[in-house]
């Protein structure tokens, strides 16, 4: 497994930018096919009902996927998300830091299969589950 | 309730209303990047699942009702460019506690979507009493 893709510094830098500096998505760990993003509490991203939005949330998720995609493949390349589905199993509670876990299960070019959660706080009881696919947009 | 939430004021999203339903109109801003000159997709599908409480809103008619996301699978077809983003969405049936919509978000021509999705709403038809 190649190791050259460092997703830390990836985040320091991508999470400075666009969506993601708006949500304040950051590095949290990873291992050989995962990575797991975090982003603090802000009443500035609640929904209607005061409870964290959901596009934070799948915004989160999408990147977290993404990035585990490249913690597999050990190097980063430019992909497209092709598509994802999120399962909403209940509000984030307010307050709470969310965590994203993005795996990647496969990846069989030009496309990698990605699957994953998000929590508050405890992993065994997420908020969100996440299944999706990626499209490389340059050969590897 | 037909304010916006906080998300929405912050990402510059706006209603407008329709005989059919609301369109949710998304001026280009550079917080909705997610690289350089594409539309962040986590954004995107905020977007789609606030057209479709936005429909499930106007159909139900009513404000009693609390409305939350069950599941969204989402469809990407396009780079999303920076420009003014729309998005609408069609209920396809309305159950007593279940919606079933689909949605989509388009840039220059509703007939080549950036995104759609397949969206299931949970409605709670008692909030508000107590």
């Amino acid at each position: 497994m190649a190791d050259e893709f460092d997703p830390a510094a990836f985040m320091a830098a991508a999470g400075g930018f666009g969506h993601a500096a708006l949500i304040g998505a950051r590095y949290a760990a990873h291992g050989t096919d995962w990575a797991e993003l975090a982003m603090d509490a802000d009443p500035r991203l609640a929904d209607g009902d005061g409870n964290p939005a959901f596009g934070p949330i799948a915004t989160l998720l999408d990147m977290a996927a993404g990035t585990a995609v490249w913690v597999r493949a050990g190097r980063f390349r430019p992909h497209a998300t092709l598509d994802l589905r999120v399962d909403r199993l209940r509000p984030a509670r307010p307050g709470r830091t969310i965590v994203a876990r993005g795996t990647c299960r496969d990846i069989a070019d030009p496309l990698a299969f990605v699957g994953g959660l998000a929590h508050d706080g405890d992993p065994d009881d997420p908020i969100a589950l996440v299944a999706g696919t990626f499209m490389m947009t340059e050969r590897w | 309730m037909s304010a916006l939430s906080p998300y929405a004021a912050a990402i510059g999203l706006t209603v407008e209303p329709g005989a059919a339903g609301p369109t949710l109109r998304l001026p280009f801003s550079e917080p909705l990047l997610g690289r350089p000159g594409f539309l962040h997709g986590g954004m995107i599908a905020g977007l789609l699942e606030s057209a479709a409480i936005a429909q499930l809103r106007h159909a139900l008619g009513e404000t009693e009702a609390r409305i939350e996301l069950v599941t969204i699978t989402v469809d990407y077809l396009r780079a999303g460019h920076p420009v003014e983003t729309r998005a609408a969405a069609r209920a396809i049936r309305i159950g007593g506690r279940i919606a079933n919509l689909t949605a989509q978000a388009w840039q220059d021509d509703p007939d080549t979507p950036i995104a759609t999705a397949r969206i299931n709403l949970r409605i709670h038809r008692d909030a508000g009493k107590g």
